[in-house]
């Protein structure tokens, strides 16, 4: 779906006093949802991920069981940087109602798929290149990234 | 009129873009590589998005990269700037395609003219002169490449359908060589532009490099605006302009540009364009189409008054153009010279970091140029880092007030060909105007 047609959606949520869109063209939908603390989740994409990822069982036995995102400010932390390799929207997950790929506190193989970057209407997965464990991630679900940018830190 | 406008360029023509956008109150999307995350433009754009590595194809050349960025800035246009993917007509329609403007002219405009053989078809149809050659592509009939170049005569040129600006050529000056010449050509043009078509066109010896500016909006109107004299170059590449050309009479220009406006109604030209003829003896003859903006736009916008890359955005932006050709007169003279990161006698190029930079300024005197003290040139790139424009009543106070900001501007930390322009302006062949394309290289000794 045209993120801009998302964005639009989002605007008319925003100004309306609903609590709730969700609209299906084709074979797509789309449910954008306010936050029940009533802010507005501004990132249209984010907004296609309304279930929670509360709910979920961690996936490695140490790891803590709250994913961590980014909007904490970077700080240099040790490990190897996974860069973007081209422009688009991050996505953590490989749909909107699946569980991200990966989570703060994660093993992972090289190989391993860390995240989509959609580009152009065309999903393409960002595999590790190194193994080890997610120490952090740098982007939020739905944020436009430039080639370059961090994703994740392994170590 | 657009809101947000993707510069999809580098350097001083990305620069000239961003003002143009923001003097109309258009926000800027400056798309850049790693190396150029510190361009003046980007540092003065809103916002702007890291599209690749230094290397050009992975980053100024990737058009899904570019593309892609105008999505994720919801960005309303993509302006090309000159060289990388200006001319480039898949991208102008998958630029459309994608939902966004692309500031030139249409797509089946820009492959109509891209081929070199059939812009000369289409230029002749319209009436405008080329120059007399094959019509058309060459075969592999060596006799019947024999009989036509003996019709023309020698010496010829074959060029590659593919190629322009210099590239996918070579003289012929006896029979001798046609044949493996031919196939010389064939050959690069194969493996430079995937595209082996050749054809034969009649050499000119001492030709000067003569062109026609034009604007044409998508409501019918089409205007030109005079000519540039480029003759002065080296190896193919210009490095001083000046306009008008001088020597041409007003009915020399009247006729040639009106040519030129009838070729662009006729092949539904839009935006800014530029016709290149060879001029010699008096007569002028069509090499090539550029439908884009080009380098030296700054002299044609000195004795116009016209701002060029604003009316590119104005058309592109779907209004009509306010110009009329009654409009437009020649006003006074202009002269640009190229500066480039290079040694001024070796020519080799020169990038680092600028260690100061100081403009020169005073009346008519004008710089285009993305230098600041401390910036760094980076070596991926062509070495061209700014033009010095200066404008005067006639001919010789042009040439006066640039003289006068050549000694004016510093440059250091980096070779600049300041001092080959400073000799340029000495020249007495120079000072009387009217050099052909092979003056410069000769006069240098090259």
């Amino acid at each position: 779906m045209d993120i801009r047609k998302v964005k639009k959606l989002i605007e008319l949520l925003d100004e309306s006093g609903i609590a709730e869109i969700e609209i299906t063209e084709g074979e797509e939908a789309v449910r954008i949802s306010r936050y029940p603390t009533g802010g507005v989740a501004y990132a249209p994409p984010a907004a296609m991920m309304a279930a929670p990822a509360a709910a979920q069982a961690p996936t490695a036995p140490a790891a803590p069981a709250i994913p961590e995102v980014a909007g904490a400010p970077a700080e240099r932390m040790q490990g190897t940087e996974v860069l973007a390799p081209m422009v688009g929207t991050f996505y953590a997950s490989p749909s909107p109602d699946a569980q991200p790929y990966v989570q703060v506190g994660d093993e992972v193989q090289s190989g391993d798929t860390l995240c989509i970057i959609e580009a152009m209407k065309m999903m393409n997965a960002i595999e590790a290149e190194t193994t080890g464990r997610i120490a952090a991630i740098q982007a939020e679900n739905g944020q436009p990234v430039e080639f370059g940018q961090v994703l994740f830190i392994i170590n | 009129m657009f809101d947000k406008i993707l510069i999809a360029n580098r350097g001083e023509i990305a620069l000239r873009i961003l003002r143009a956008c923001h003097e109309l109150g258009i926000t800027t999307v400056a798309a850049h590589s790693t190396a150029d995350a510190s361009l003046k433009h980007v540092l003065l754009s809103e916002e702007s998005v890291c599209i690749g590595p230094p290397a050009s194809a992975e980053s100024y050349l990737n058009m899904p990269s570019i593309i892609s960025a105008a999505e994720v800035t919801d960005a309303s246009a993509v302006h090309p700037g000159y060289g990388f993917l200006s001319e480039n007509a898949d991208f102008a329609e998958r630029v459309s395609d994608s939902g966004f403007a692309f500031i030139g002219p249409p797509a089946k405009v820009i492959r109509l003219m891209g081929d070199k053989v059939s812009a000369i078809r289409t230029m002749k149809a319209a009436g405008v002169p080329c120059v007399p050659g094959s019509d058309g592509p060459l075969g592999d009939d060596a006799d019947e490449n024999l009989r036509l170049a003996r019709d023309i005569g020698y010496p010829v040129i074959i060029k590659a359908a593919g190629g322009g600006g210099g590239r996918g050529m070579r003289v012929v000056r006896t029979e001798g060589a046609l044949v493996s010449s031919i196939t010389m050509t064939r050959t690069e043009a194969r493996a430079a532009f995937s595209n082996d078509m050749v054809y034969m066109e009649k050499f000119l010896e001492r030709p000067r490099h003569i062109e026609f500016q034009v604007l044409a909006d998508g409501h019918g109107n089409a205007v030109h605006l005079f000519e540039r004299d480029c003759s002065m170059q080296r190896r193919h590449q210009k490095v001083l302009e000046e306009a008008p050309a001088p020597g041409i009479t007003p009915e020399q220009r009247e006729g040639i540009g009106r040519r030129c406006v009838e070729a662009c109604l006729e092949i539904g030209y839009t935006n800014a364009g530029t016709f290149e003829f060879l001029y010699q003896d008096g007569e002028f003859y069509f090499i090539e189409m550029n439908t884009r903006i080009q380098v030296e736009h700054p002299v044609t916008e000195l004795i116009t008054g016209v701002d060029l890359v604003e009316a590119q955005l104005r058309i592109a932006a779907g209004e009509p153009m306010k110009i009329r050709q009654a409009d437009l007169a020649v006003r006074g003279h202009a002269i640009e010279c190229r500066i480039n990161a290079e040694d001024p006698k070796k020519f080799t190029p020169s990038p680092g970091r600028v260690e100061l930079w100081h403009a020169p300024g005073g009346p008519g005197v004008r710089v285009d140029s993305h230098l600041y003290s401390g910036y760094e040139v980076p070596p991926y790139y062509d070495s061209m880092i700014g033009k010095l424009i200066t404008y005067g009543d006639h001919r010789e106070s042009a040439i006066a007030r640039m003289r006068v900001a050549l000694d004016e501007m510093v440059i250091e930390g980096i070779k600049t060909n300041i001092p080959l322009h400073q000799e340029i302006c000495q020249h007495a062949a120079f000072q009387q105007g009217g050099t052909d394309i092979h003056y410069l290289e000769k006069r240098l000794g090259l």
